[in-house]
This record gives C-alpha cells, sequence and structure tokens, in this order.
C-alpha cells in the first residue's frame, strides 16, 4: 500500500534518468561494470533516502547521489586518481595554446574524445560531463558537484583547454 | 579586460552563463583579441562535439531490470521490519515487560488452585473429624458392614478394604462433604494415628499417579483410580502413609 506507492513514486521520480547516471558513473569511475554497480548502489541510497527528497528534477538529485557513491568508490579504490589537494591554479589556462586547432579539433572522432576525457583529472572530467554532456546549468552543476557556483565556470574553463590540449596531442600523434 | 580573465569568461558567455554586463564586456574583448576568440573558437568546436552524444555512455540493456528488481527488494526488506521499527519496539517494549511481569506474578496473585482449595478441605475435614465425636458413623472393622452402609447415602458406591493383615486395621466409615459434594470417608488406623481416606467420584476418566503434600503437620496424598479421587490424610508418619497408599492402590479390582 504505502510501500508499494513509495515504490511507484521513486521509479516514476529516477528511473527515467537511469542513461545519465549511467554516463556520470562511467565517466567517473571509467569501467563500465563499475559504472553498472555505482549505478545500483545510487539507486538504492536514493531510494533510502528518498522521503527526503523536496525537489522536483528528479534527475539533479539522481545524480548527486550518482557522484558521491563514486566519489565513495574511488576514495576507497582509486585514491590515487583524485587529486585530494586539487590546485585550480596548477591547471591555470596560459596562453601558449595559441596554435590554431579549431580545424584539427573538428576532425576529433568520438574514440579520440572518449580517450581524452577519460584522461583528465576527475573534477575536471565531472564539470564538463555534467555541462556538455548532460547540459546542466552552472547553478545545477555546483549544486550536484557541491562547489561554488563561481568555481564551476572556472572549472569548466580549464578543463576545456585541458581538453584541447589532450585532443591536439592525441592527434599529433597519429599518422 | 585582462586575457586571464577572459580565458575563464569566454566558458561563461559559450555556456551562456553571464549576466548582460559581463556578456558585452567579453564580446568587446574577442572582437579585439585573437588569441582569446581562438580559445573560445576551440572551445566551443569541442563542446559541440561533446554534445553531439557521441561520447554519451547510455545504460547497458538489462540494467534497468536489475535496478527495479534491487530496489523493490529493499522496499519489501524496508516495509517487513517496520512492524518491528525503533518507534514500535519503544511503545511495544513497556507493554512486553508489563506482560512479562503479569506473568510472573500469576501464579502468586491468582487464588488458590482447586488443588490447593482441596488439600486445605481434606485437611480440615481430617481435623474436624478427630475433634468432634463424629469419626465414624458406622464403626465397623468389617468391610461388608461399612460398604453397604454408603448405599442409599451416596449416588457412588466407594470400595472398602480392611487392612487390618497390613498394620493398618479400618476403623469404620463416615459421610463427609469435600469438593461441594458429598464424600465417602473412611478410618484407618495404624498405632495411635488415625488415617481418613476420601472418596467420591473423578471428573477425569484417566487415572493419575499420586500426588502428595504436607499441610499443617498433616501429610496428604492424593490419586485418581478407576474413575474415583483418593485422598489420604494423617498425621502418620509420611512414609507409612506411602506405604498405606500403595496398598489401597493395590487393591485388586474385585475388592472394589
Amino acid at each position: 500500500m504505502e510501500e508499494k506507492d513509495k515504490t511507484a513514486r521513486f521509479e516514476q521520480t529516477v528511473l527515467p534518468y537511469m542513461d545519465a547516471a549511467y554516463n556520470l558513473a562511467r565517466w567517473l569511475t571509467r569501467n563500465e561494470q563499475d559504472a553498472e554497480d555505482m549505478v545500483q548502489e545510487a539507486y538504492l541510497r536514493a531510494f533510502k533516502f528518498f522521503h527526503a527528497f523536496r525537489g522536483v528534477d528528479g534527475r539533479a538529485w539522481l545524480l548527486s547521489i550518482v557522484r558521491n557513491t563514486c566519489y565513495t568508490w574511488l576514495h576507497q579504490n582509486r585514491a590515487h586518481e583524485i587529486t585530494t589537494m586539487f590546485d585550480e591554479e596548477i591547471h591555470s589556462v596560459d596562453s601558449d595554446t595559441s596554435n590554431p586547432a579549431t580545424l584539427a579539433l573538428r576532425s576529433a572522432d568520438h574514440q579520440l574524445l572518449r580517450e581524452a576525457l577519460d584522461e583528465l583529472p576527475v573534477e575536471f572530467r565531472e564539470v564538463v560531463v555534467l555541462r556538455d554532456l548532460e547540459g546542466f546549468s552552472y547553478k545545477e552543476i555546483a549544486d550536484i558537484t557541491n562547489i561554488p557556483a563561481g568555481t564551476v565556470m572556472s572549472r569548466l574553463a580549464r578543463a576545456r583547454e585541458r581538453l584541447k590540449q589532450l585532443v591536439c596531442n592525441r592527434l599529433k600523434e597519429k599518422p | 579586460m585582462e586575457c586571464k580573465n577572459a580565458q575563464i569568461l569566454i566558458d561563461g558567455y559559450l555556456d551562456r552563463e553571464l549576466d548582460p554586463l559581463r556578456t558585452l564586456e567579453i564580446e568587446d574583448h574577442l572582437h579585439g583579441c585573437a588569441v582569446c576568440s581562438q580559445s573560445y573558437k576551440d572551445h566551443q568546436v569541442l563542446s559541440e562535439g561533446l554534445r553531439t552524444g557521441s561520447v554519451y555512455f547510455k545504460a547497458p540493456a538489462g540494467l534497468q531490470k536489475r535496478i527495479q528488481r534491487a530496489v523493490r527488494q529493499a522496499a519489501k526488506a524496508e516495509s517487513a521490519p517496520r512492524w518491528l521499527s525503533w518507534s514500535w519496539v519503544r511503545m511495544a517494549a513497556p507493554l512486553a515487560a508489563a506482560a512479562l511481569v503479569l506473568f510472573t506474578l500469576v501464579p502468586f496473585l491468582r487464588g488458590p488452585s482447586t488443588e490447593e482449595i482441596l488439600t486445605r478441605e481434606v485437611v480440615s475435614g481430617h481435623v474436624r473429624s478427630l475433634m468432634a465425636n463424629h469419626l465414624a458413623d458406622v464403626p465397623s472393622s468389617d468391610q461388608h458392614t461399612v460398604k453397604p452402609w454408603f448405599n442409599g447415602k451416596l449416588d457412588f458406591s466407594p470400595p472398602v478394604q480392611d487392612l487390618a493383615t497390613q498394620g493398618f486395621p479400618l476403623v469404620g466409615g463416615r459421610l463427609d462433604y469435600l469438593d461441594n459434594r458429598p464424600v465417602a470417608a473412611l478410618i484407618y488406623q495404624r498405632a495411635k494415628h488415625l488415617i481418613n481416606v476420601f472418596i467420591w467420584p473423578s471428573s477425569e476418566s484417566s487415572d493419575s499417579g499420586i500426588k502428595s503434600e504436607t499441610r499443617q503437620g498433616y501429610h496428604v496424598f492424593h490419586w485418581t483410580r478407576s474413575g474415583m479421587t483418593f485422598w489420604a490424610v494423617s498425621d502418620l508418619e509420611e512414609s507409612q502413609l506411602q506405604e498405606f497408599v500403595q496398598l489401597l492402590q493395590n487393591q485388586s479390582p474385585t475388592t472394589l
């Protein structure tokens, strides 16, 4: 009765966003199998705390849980991948990227893009995924990732710049 | 605007996240700065490349089923212990404790059992028979005198047997009143000790073993045999009374 109601409401609220959940989990763990486990765990966590869900956007709520689940897993299994003292300035953009890359970037296929994105530090990777793959606003990304809204823009700028370099490097290596 | 600031703002501009003033500022800068303009175009191409969905990982088939199953299982598990949830336990615990205390105390709180009442009655009957000059209505050591005497006085015929040869001579018979009904009382003697045996039809069909009790210095034995309830009471030493009870019990049916 009440329990059945809850399950039905839960499924209506978050089940449609399984692709988004899986996509984020895949990009954070960089492994399909782990991503599946993360998504399942995240859904179970979400179900447990569903009574606390007051928002309207089930997708953002779900993805924040997916992100937390993945970060917990990363800390336990891939601690070296997380730059704990993540210094924005170290990765700040310098102006030596003046080489015109636009045409080259256009020729990058999806395999190359995936490899390059996988190579980004996870803090960069997640803002790119949330912005360009999921289309969240800066405010929503700030809520999901629990970082200040102002940081979202600067982190995204640096992430894209790094990604551009990674893609260009790969294009150069290609015969 | 410096390029350093512009390099960050171009992404906000690209994503249409800047307020109108900042938008004008960055547009102004991009018009005059080839480096930042190039960055803007590169980021735009990258962003568009990612937005096409070509790098998007869609959930594999079967994941939805797997998750639905897991969630419904969790829902079941969640609803089951609901009966045992802490709030319920908090409410129930004092009740359970009270029930436990009650169950422990009930044997002490409730009135005496039928058996206890009977034991009291039997002892009283025995004592009374010795106090008043009313030990036997039919003073006879002859079982064939005592047994017929009960005819017409009781709605049953009690087994009467002289045990003189075994050291428990029959003294006589008497009518008494126990357990809300008239009963037969047989009096036996051992030395100077008198034994009262109360007999009446049992409400239970099956025989029961001998139970014994001691009350106010009197030993009480009672048992059920062949549809009759027997209560023997005396100040006789317990082992001797037990011997007497064994003799009564071993009466052959023909003597009953």
